[in-house]
């Protein structure tokens, strides 16, 4: 189950994202890591440091590609430099899927460096749909899209959070970076049930999941990515994993970033309900 | 609403400067009431008016931006001061908004628009305009493309005919300030970081420094990547003048006419100079093959 078509039949057990302040500790001490994520915007550039170090990665990792400037959900045409500069990187990182936000984020040629959610429209959902193959049939690689946190609600929405999600990824025929923390953080923003969110995920879609830690503000829950991964959140990873099966799982981790170590630990946490997941499939292929 | 319209609307909204204390704007510019153009499109909740939800959007994006130009220029923030630099930044922003999917290129503009505008520097306004074109340079050695230089024997046939690609990631700069220190200085003091990534952002504060007192003389930059570091060269302005002209692919010929013109310098000095400048340049590997123009089939 968990390895599918949408994150081409691999089985890439916890990562954690590849952070600049961790260099020289992955380098030095080879730590063993299922595979590293990192942000694409990050190496697609013509050269230098970065990209040195990428490829001193990639020499001892596996490396999966994510990005944040895509911008599926982008009422207008996709950037052609942008897509080709992404399939040079994919080149290097043979990465086998590739994700991106279910969210928009310029107009008009401005950027807004923003994940900004989606009215839950039909007609966002062909839009949305359309974009994402459009970038799969370019790039050649599954597409996972991840769910945002969001702040705002609007008016034209016709359905749930979950409805459109559904709605994009089938008429995408893609995959989906199911984020547990962004679910639950949407959910306290805009009072659903995060359970019934996770319930209704299409599980044979998921490709990968996403962790993190958030912050709770006076009247609102900001996803931040620096803390540990809140109870709460475990809790809907735990039935994520019981409904998907032992999925490719990462941790972020962006501010205020700890060591190597604590990060790692606190993405081996993961384990707890991955490694029960993995005997149980196990059992049903014996049985 | 269309989704093109929603999408319009909310971007403008969201990229509306903030008022004082980082709040949203109440009034937009044509006097338009902030709380109902948010709620003609968001909801609200029953902690959060529409109002409230898009200024958290409002906010981010500001701090995202300034951030990351601010990333970028951390010795003129030192020279200006943080309330000078946040000025400055925020009026550069307002006029430069991101027109590409990466934030790298965000504060390309700044060292021009500081020059454009000595108000916002206040009396260091020479010193700080050559900082910033110095950092800038530094954001494009460090990642900028780097070519194949000339081999040895390829360089043994270079003759007054030549002409040469210099490694893109090479900057040359006169500035009228000898600021290299005073830049190397901030930096090491400051943290590297990425420019992307998924999590919602709030402001850090810059480095604190205290300014080596700087007198006023000319000084030419070579700014370039060796071995992934990045370093800033002194040469001479007859060395600046040659590599400038190379760089816009004059002949060697022409080069050494260029960078001699109006002075009178022995031949022997002349040659002295040009071998010791090209004998630098191809060491650290400057002289490149000029590329080839792709023609259609
Ligand atoms: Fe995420």
């Amino acid at each position: 189950m968990p390895a599918n078509r949408f994150n081409a039949f691999t089985d890439y057990g916890v990562g954690i994202g590849l952070r600049v302040p961790h260099y020289d500790h992955i380098l030095c001490r080879k730590p063993v890591v299922d595979w590293f994520e990192i942000i694409s915007e990050n190496y697609m550039i013509d050269g230098g440091r970065p990209l040195r170090m990428l490829d001193a990665i990639l020499d001892q990792y596996r490396v999966v590609q994510h990005g944040v400037s895509m911008y599926f959900g982008n009422a207008q045409p996709l950037n052609r430099d942008h897509l080709r500069r992404l399939k040079e990187l994919t080149k290097r990182t043979k990465t086998p899927w590739l994700s991106d936000h279910l969210c928009w984020g310029s107009v008009d040629g401005r950027y807004t460096h923003d994940l900004l959610p989606l009215p839950y429209t039909f007609e966002a959902v062909r839009n949305t749909a359309q974009r994402i193959r459009e970038v799969q049939d370019f790039i050649e690689i599954p597409i996972a899209v991840e769910n945002v946190s969001s702040y705002a609600e609007f008016h034209e929405s016709e359905m749930t959070e979950w409805e459109f999600l559904n709605e994009v990824v089938e008429a995408a025929d893609c995959g989906i970076l199911l984020d547990v923390n962004n679910i639950y953080v949407s959910s306290q923003n805009h009072g659903f049930d995060p359970m019934e969110y996770v319930n209704s995920v299409p599980a044979e879609r998921v490709a990968q999941m996403h962790i993190a830690g958030h912050s709770k503000f006076e009247r609102y829950t900001l996803d931040t990515h620096d803390h540990p991964v809140l109870d709460p959140v475990w809790k809907l990873y735990e039935r994520a994993i019981e409904r998907c099966g032992p999925t490719a799982t990462l941790l972020e981790w962006d501010d205020n970033i700890p060591s190597f170590d604590e990060v790692h630990a606190e993405a081996l946490k993961a384990m707890r309900f991955l490694e029960p997941a993995r005997a149980l499939e196990l059992d049903e292929v014996m049985a | 609403m269309s989704l093109l319209e929603l999408q319009r609307r909310m971007a403008e909204d969201v990229r509306r400067p903030l008022a004082a204390g980082f709040a949203m704007q109440t009034v937009t510019e044509d006097g338009t009431l902030m709380e109902e153009r948010a709620a003609s499109y968001i909801t609200p909740n029953p902690q959060l008016s529409s109002f409230e939800r898009l200024e958290i959007y409002n906010r981010q994006y500001w701090f995202r931006v300034i951030g990351a130009v601010s990333e970028d220029f951390p010795a003129v923030n030192a020279v200006l001061g943080e309330r000078r630099f946040d000025a400055l930044v925020l009026a550069y922003l307002k006029e430069h908004a991101s027109i590409s999917w990466t934030l790298r290129d965000l504060g390309a503009k700044l060292p021009e628009f500081l020059e454009e505008h000595p108000e916002l520097a206040g009396r260091r306004y020479r010193l700080a305009v050559d900082v910033a074109r110095l950092e800038w340079a530094y954001v494009d050695a460090f990642d900028g493309e780097r070519l194949e230089p000339l081999s040895l024997a390829e360089l043994a046939g270079i003759g007054p005919e030549s002409r040469f690609e210099l490694q893109p990631h090479l900057r040359l700069l006169e500035l009228s300030y000898p600021v290299e220190d005073l830049v190397l200085a901030v930096r090491r003091g400051t943290p590297e970081t990425e420019m992307s990534s998924s999590a919602s952002q709030e402001r850090s504060g810059p480095a604190e420094l205290r300014l080596p007192a700087m007198r006023r003389r000319t000084v030419y930059l070579a700014v370039h990547r060796y071995d992934d570091q990045v370093y800033y060269r002194r040469i001479g302005p007859e060395a600046f003048r040659l590599l400038g002209a190379l760089q816009e692919g004059r002949t060697l010929a022409e080069s050494l006419t260029a960078a001699f013109v109006g002075k009178t310098v022995s031949a022997g000095r002349q040659a002295q100079v040009v071998q010791e400048c090209l004998a630098h340049a191809s060491q650290l590997g400057w002289l490149c093959a000029p590329r080839v123009e792709e023609r259609p089939a």
